[in-house]
């Protein structure tokens, strides 16, 4: 179900990724000030859209799985909420990079923007440890989806907060892309279309694993009730995991595939 | 007109930026490296349960005659 045009997703991703690389290092001119240092922008600014994105969208996702109950909305958000956790560790460490080079520090800590996103990354880091302290999977998957909620409506109100401050050293990027020349803007388009397919991809993956896994983990039930239940392979004795359980859904559908198997 | 545009791009300037744009470009293709080979061992662990299932179904219908025991059912429409 979730392998479905993965291969496409794939081959996109790979051929964005690639004219994104060429736009940068072949196409777009230097910057005047920044000169060669300014090629950091066209990784780091795409990798802090797409994270804060990806967190909103855990959240609309948990919202989901609050009304409906189904479980695949809260593992849509729990992967969607990793891998933005990823992606933004990637942001930290590219901006990082960029600090040094330009400012010649690795972190300020009297700069908003930075301070704030560091802030939201490490409100999304207690995000695991919150599932994997909730044994219960019912339990697990409705405090969570509260906590990317929660969580997901503070990313823009935080947005807007370091919008509003004057004090920061950090280039500002959305809102200024007009002032940006054509070929940076369509740079930076084309990169950022590249690293959100990217994290589409990624996300489709991980998807694709773990619904593969829950339908092996019922099958192998199926297949083998005793050995499942001495090895704790998921329901009734599941063993304690951060990531959520596709138990039910895996279930029928396993069910419903060996029956007319048989 | 590839020679053409291959003679418009311009030559990569290399000075003290160089290796900060590359440590950002090695991120985030580490992070894509990690995450692939992690991906490869989640596969290797499901083609190795897929194979542990597949024993077990072809155990399965061997199982009652190994053990000598016989379907009930099957006995009666026999007789």
């Amino acid at each position: 179900m979730y392998g479905k045009g993965l291969r496409t997703l794939s081959i996109s991703t790979a051929v964005a990724m690639a004219v994104s690389l060429g736009l940068v290092f072949f196409y777009v001119p230097l910057e005047a000030e920044q000169g060669f240092l300014q090629k950091i922008f066209y990784v780091h600014v795409p990798l802090a859209i797409v994270a804060l994105c990806g967190f909103v969208l855990g959240g609309l996702l948990a919202i989901q799985h609050l009304r409906t109950r189904d479980p695949r909305w809260d593992m849509r958000s729990y992967v969607v909420i990793h891998m933005s956790l990823i992606f933004a560790l990637g942001t930290l460490i590219t901006g990082s990079i960029w600090a040094k080079g330009s400012w010649g520090h690795w972190w300020v800590w009297s700069e908003p923007t930075l301070v704030s996103f560091l802030i939201i990354f490490l409100l999304y880091a207690t995000y695991q440890p919150l599932r994997f302290a909730i044994e219960d999977p019912e339990r697990q998957s409705r405090y969570a989806s509260v906590f990317a909620i929660t969580a997901g409506a503070f990313v823009p109100l935080n947005y807007i907060a370091v919008s509003l401050s004057t004090a920061y050293l950090h280039p500002r990027v959305l809102g200024s892309t007009s002032n940006l020349p054509a070929s940076m803007a369509f740079t930076l388009l084309v990169s950022l279309v590249a690293i959100a397919l990217l994290f589409a991809t990624l996300c489709k993956y991980e998807l694709t694993a773990k619904h593969t896994r829950a339908q092996l983990r019922a099958l192998r039930r199926l297949a083998d009730p005793r050995s499942a239940a001495v090895e704790g392979i998921d329901a009734p004795a599941r063993t304690r995991s951060a990531a959520p359980s596709l138990h039910h859904a895996g279930a029928v559908q396993a069910r419903t595939a060996g029956r007319s198997a048989l | 007109m590839l020679a053409t545009a291959l003679g418009e791009i311009p030559a990569l300037p290399l000075h003290t930026a160089g290796k900060y744009v590359a440590g950002a470009y090695v991120v985030l293709f580490a992070l894509v490296l990690i995450y692939v080979a992690i991906m490869a061992v989640r596969l290797s662990r499901i083609e190795r349960d897929l194979g542990e299932l597949l024993s077990l179904s072809e155990r399965a219908p061997e199982q009652p005659s190994a053990t000598g025991e016989q379907d009930p059912q099957r006995e009666s429409t026999l007789a």
